[in-house]
């Protein structure tokens, strides 16, 4: 990941509740706690497939494939620009 | 030691919208339904399937005894009519035929549907602007209490009437203008514009027909008691002015239908069920406008209510299954259910309240919940602050027992079973869920394709 990229997703601030504030637009977001746990991981640099295994380790779930919902989850955080669309993981 | 894990639910983010909310704007609460009149929802839906309608007889008969009781307190003869159009479901229409009321037929199929129930043609009320004339004839013969539409039907009535040899007692259909409600003109004859008074005229002196009935429908839905004073108020008065300038004797006046059920319309800002007035509110304002009535309670006309959808609606529940989630343009979270637009055509009308069948958890999230249907307008809630669902999860939607499972329609799926849940906690099926035989027996191919 670029460190532009990096230092901009670092920026953002993450409460403990799943408050988010974007400081470069001023924009609040509540999110849940996985959604927490995969902005955390992004911010680290983390891919996918380390996201994948990281929420494995953390949740309890019997979904066999969860690439899914961290892609939409991603796709969400591009509505919100929280991300830029040209975004790969 | 390790912790436990907590559990996975699906990631979600929601922006925050500064600004939007009012002092009505606070998340209103869901309460998950997991039973319905003891029955949990999971085995219902297992026992009949997904999608289903269920019917509570405890809630029908209740609402039916509550009106009733409100009535006998404020007038001293009254009748229900059970209006078919709303639910003509042969059980349902046994429950209010059982609960004394008699049936409020508007067409000859109904009329038919009816008779075959064994409700004697006496007990019926014939209304509609199109009767058949052989409908007309099978309701002379029985005593069925005809509505007259239109002039038309007058001139049909009497020539059916004069080669049965009979002359009898009718009614008029009566339409006019009110302060809180639009004008619902279409039917029946004008009161203001004097073609109620014609209509009169020609009746008596056709000679074929005596007028003993007047007969309104102020509208659907109407929300606004008063407008029930002021119609009946206007009934009474022309009951009485006939009376007084012709002589003749209103034995009966029937105020149509029209009372809201708890139900939220699309352009209503707040929920149904805070503001549809209760039976007692509309008794207390149709008691106020019969005080224009006056004499011996022997000569006091007859009063007859076809309230349906008050008495039905909230008897109804559609149980549904999610069967996918997905994400709109617009980061939007939209939820696809097994049932649509096609059994459900009110969600066309109302804002329907669906809740979870099973405890949830997790962050509400703005969420359109759309149908099955390959159609843009299968839309069941538009926006819905709701909690996150998986693929599997039921859902209960509530106050649809009036116009579905009457209007709905085999379209791109087919109808679902419908059961009906009795006082003692029985469930049986009232109405079998259709297969592709049932919807191929009344095609043809031509042998020429």
């Amino acid at each position: 990941m670029d460190t532009a990229l990096l230092n901009r997703l670092k920026d953002i601030a993450i409460s403990d509740s799943g408050f988010i504030f974007d400081p470069y637009s001023g924009a609040t977001f509540n999110t849940n706690e996985t959604g927490r746990f995969i902005l955390q991981l992004l911010k680290e640099g983390n891919g996918i497939d380390a996201i994948q295994s990281e929420i494995r380790k953390h949740f309890k779930t019997s979904e066999e494939d969860l690439r899914s919902d961290i892609y939409e989850f991603i796709n969400l955080l591009m509505e919100a620009q929280l991300l830029p669309k040209s975004f790969q993981c | 030691m390790d912790q436990p894990k907590t559990s996975y639910e699906k990631p979600v983010l929601v922006k925050y919208q500064n600004g939007s909310s009012d002092k009505f704007g606070r998340l209103q609460a869901i309460t998950p339904m997991t039973h319905i009149d003891g029955w949990p929802v999971q085995d219902l839906i297992e026992k009949y399937g997904s999608p289903l309608f269920v019917f509570s007889e405890r809630t029908m008969v209740h609402k039916c005894r509550e009106l009733k009781e409100l009535l006998a307190l404020r007038y001293p003869k009254f009748q229900l009519a059970w209006s078919f159009k709303t639910n003509y479901l042969n059980a349902i229409c046994r429950v209010f035929d059982r609960e004394g009321s008699w049936a409020e037929v508007v067409s000859e199929f109904e009329f038919e549907k009816a008779l075959r129930l064994g409700i004697p043609s006496s007990r019926i009320i014939l209304n509609g602007p199109y009767k058949t004339e052989s409908a007309l004839e099978r309701a002379l013969k029985g005593g069925t209490r005809i509505h007259i539409d239109h002039f038309d039907e007058l001139s049909l009535l009497e020539k059916v009437a004069d080669r049965l040899g009979m002359r009898p007692e009718v009614g008029i259909r009566v339409n006019f203008s009110l302060s809180s409600v639009p004008n619902w003109d279409r039917f029946g004859f004008n009161l203001e514009n004097g073609q109620a008074s014609s209509a009169v005229k020609r009746l008596t002196t056709g000679k074929r027909l005596t007028l003993s009935g007047l007969h309104c429908h102020i509208g659907t839905f109407v929300l606004d008691p008063q407008a029930y004073r002021e119609a009946t108020a206007k009934m009474a008065l022309f009951a009485k002015q006939l009376c007084d300038e012709m002589g003749l004797s209103i034995k009966w006046i029937d105020l149509g239908g029209g009372f809201a059920s708890t139900n939220t319309l699309h352009s209503q800002y707040l929920p149904g069920n805070q503001v549809t007035p209760s039976f007692s509110q509309y008794v207390e304002a149709i008691a106020e406008g019969l005080e224009n009535l006056n004499g011996p309670t022997s000569e006091l006309p007859l009063l007859f209510l076809e309230t349906g959808r008050a008495l039905i609606d909230e008897a109804g529940y559609l149980l549904a299954t999610v069967q996918a989630n997905k994400r709109l343009s617009d980061g939007r979270r939209a939820v696809v259910v097994d049932t649509g637009i096609h059994h459900l055509i009110t969600s066309l009308w109302y804002r329907h309240e669906i809740v979870p069948a099973q405890e949830f958890n997790g962050t509400f999230e703005p969420t359109a919940i759309f149908g099955p249907l390959c159609m843009n307008l299968d839309v069941i809630r538009a926006n819905i602050l709701y909690p996150p669902l998986k693929v599997g999860d039921r859902l209960v939607i509530k106050t649809v027992g009036a116009y579905n499972v009457t209007q709905w329609m085999q379209f791109i799926t087919l109808r679902p079973n419908v059961v009906m849940i009795s006082r003692n906690g029985q469930c049986d099926i009232i109405r079998h869920k259709e297969t592709l035989d049932h919807l191929v027996a009344l095609e043809e191919v031509p042998p020429w394709i």
